[in-house]
């Protein structure tokens, strides 16, 4: 109908800023409350319960299959090449580096930052959150500071198991099912991994994965409106936006880790 | 029953061990009381939404000790006053004195402690919908105080007690009826004894057994722990028979303020329409906007 006007622009810039300004401050009062999440450990274990343990199916059952499947496709391609004894190292290098972070990030976002982001919601519809305030309670600290470094603290464990579970998927398909030799799927994983280049790698990308899918869904819950539609809107962003910025990360990260 | 328990132990003469009584109860607590008149006051607050001013140069007084009732139209401004007072909001200008000190320029710091002495029931309880019943009153305790866990089971179940709901203590939230749950919620605002209780709209969608369990209650909260009881309500009846003070507020301003009895009997114009529940008045029942003539094209016609 009508047209839009500089003015409109300038408002719809300001949000944005006004956004990027919360995010930030929220962010560093959140990375200031290591001591209290000592002081309140308690509460940081009950989150890596729920977070952790609830993830957990979702993750090895995951891992387990991205290993069959790799433990099949990479016997075609090695076969190719005469080199079938290597699949072990194919396997184990492509989950330790990239697959083991990456997509149990994505699961943990799926499954873990959902539910961060509904609780916050709901907890904010309900005002669950202003009474907190009102009793002089922070919520930043009571509420989002134990899920975040509950996150944190989970996502390098729900990483190793991933890869875990995907290195015993794929000796189930290459060694058991093929019939690759057994000593050397092993021997070559022993001799081929570094323990910094590669698992040190891919511990530091999941540790910053955790920061950031733990605290995307912690910002969508917080900034969620106040009503159903809002919860379920932030829901969907959390997954949206937490995907995105893992896989652009993922990027960024493995080409300051490997190319040097 | 219920009144030997709400009572402090100090008025009963028990032994009384100021140690840990410094964690659950405000420091102003031990001091000499501030005898003057009002906890609470406003003075030429104005506060809005953009351009859309809710509380228009408004100046009232909550007396200490007492019940006040505040009431108007929807929109009015009443939970607005509440929030103000206890922070959530800052005012545009003007004062909100709480217990002499100006609230609006508060830091973090000095506002949570101002609010350690406020205890607010919101509309719908608003209950930690994963913790139960016991430790959602125990919640404050286990905040802001180190007191061992004996103690802290003791004061629960004495505020459990005091709204009737000692046996529910192992019931979660979700199990709770509406009535029920804004009595836990009234334990846990006065957990900490606080020395300001606000409540608001406390008698939203509660049955009459409710309605009135939750009226009398919020009288003898009042009487037997000396608090300074502030409520917003719609419920004329519940409200004059247990509010020593009613404040009327209408169009961002104070209609009327008095007891119960002055405002019954009020000729304000405004009061009158409120107090007998008339659809339209100085309160329209049109919002503002074209007129009639304007929008249905009459003008032309005549």
């Amino acid at each position: 109908m009508s047209w839009y006007q500089p003015k409109d622009i300038g408002f719809a810039v300001r949000g944005h800023l006004d956004a990027m300004g919360f995010a930030a401050r929220l962010f560093g009062r959140l990375l200031a409350t290591p001591g209290y999440a000592l002081r309140r450990n308690v509460l940081v274990r009950d989150q890596i319960h729920f977070l952790g343990n609830y993830s957990l199916p979702i993750i090895t059952v995951a891992g387990l299959f991205v290993g069959f499947v790799f433990g099949l496709q990479g016997y075609y391609v090695l076969k190719r090449y005469g080199s079938a004894e290597s699949l072990g190292l194919m396997v184990c290098l492509s989950l330790l580096r990239e697959l083991g972070p990456v997509v149990s990030a994505l699961l943990f976002a799926g499954r873990a930052g959902t539910s961060l982001t509904a609780e916050i919601g709901l907890m904010k519809a309900g005002e669950q959150i202003s009474v907190m305030e009102m009793m002089a309670v922070d919520p930043i600290q009571r509420v989002l500071a134990p899920r975040f470094w509950a996150g944190v603290i989970t996502m390098p464990l729900l990483a190793a198991m991933f890869s875990a579970t995907g290195v015993i998927g794929g000796w189930v398909v290459g060694v058991l099912m093929i019939g690759v030799d057994g000593g050397a799927f092993w021997s070559q994983i022993q001799g081929g991994v570094d323990v910094w280049q590669d698992l040190g790698n891919g511990v530091v990308k999941s540790l910053v994965f955790g920061v950031a899918v733990t605290f995307i869904a912690l910002l969508q819950g917080y900034n969620a409106q106040a009503t159903p539609e809002g919860v379920a809107k932030a829901t969907t962003r959390t997954v949206v936006m937490a995907s995105l910025t893992v896989l652009g990360l993922d990027f960024i990260l493995t080409a300051m880790m490997f190319t040097i | 029953m219920h009144m030997v328990l709400m009572t402090p132990a100090w008025q009963r003469g028990l032994p009384f061990n100021y140690d840990s009584a410094a964690g659950i109860f405000p420091a102003s607590f031990f001091m000499a009381p501030n005898f003057s008149e009002s906890l609470v006051e406003m003075s030429h607050l104005s506060f809005g939404y953009g351009e859309r001013l809710i509380l228009d140069d408004i100046s009232l007084a909550i007396p200490r000790g007492k019940v006040t009732a505040l009431m108007g139209a929807s929109g009015g401004g009443k939970t607005t006053v509440l929030r103000l007072i206890g922070g959530q909001i800052k005012a545009q200008t003007g004062q909100m004195l709480f217990d002499g000190q100006d609230i609006t320029p508060m830091n973090q710091a000095e506002l949570y402690a101002a609010r350690r002495r406020m205890g607010m029931l919101f509309q719908f309880g608003a209950l930690f919908a994963d913790l139960n019943v016991f430790e959602n009153v125990a919640f404050p305790l286990r905040e802001h105080s180190d007191l061992p866990e004996a103690l802290i089971r003791d004061v629960v179940l004495m505020k459990l007690n005091a709204v009737g709901l000692r046996g529910a203590r192992s019931l979660m939230p979700s199990d709770l009826s509406g009535g029920m749950a804004r009595r836990v919620a009234l334990a846990r605002a006065v957990a900490l004894d606080p020395e300001l209780v606000m409540y608001d709209e406390p008698f939203a969608g509660l049955d009459p057994i409710s309605l009135g369990t939750a009226a009398r209650l919020i009288r003898e909260l009042n009487d037997a722990m000396g608090l300074t009881s502030i409520f917003v309500s719609h419920d004329l009846e519940q409200t004059f028979a247990i509010a020593d003070q009613v404040i009327i507020l209408a169009n961002g301003k104070v209609a009327t303020q008095g007891t119960p009895d002055e405002v019954r009997h009020s000729t304000d114009p405004l009061v009158y329409q409120y107090v007998n529940a008339l659809p339209d008045g100085p309160v329209h029942f049109h919002y503002p906007g074209p007129t009639v003539e304007q929008d249905f094209g009459l003008e032309l016609t005549a």
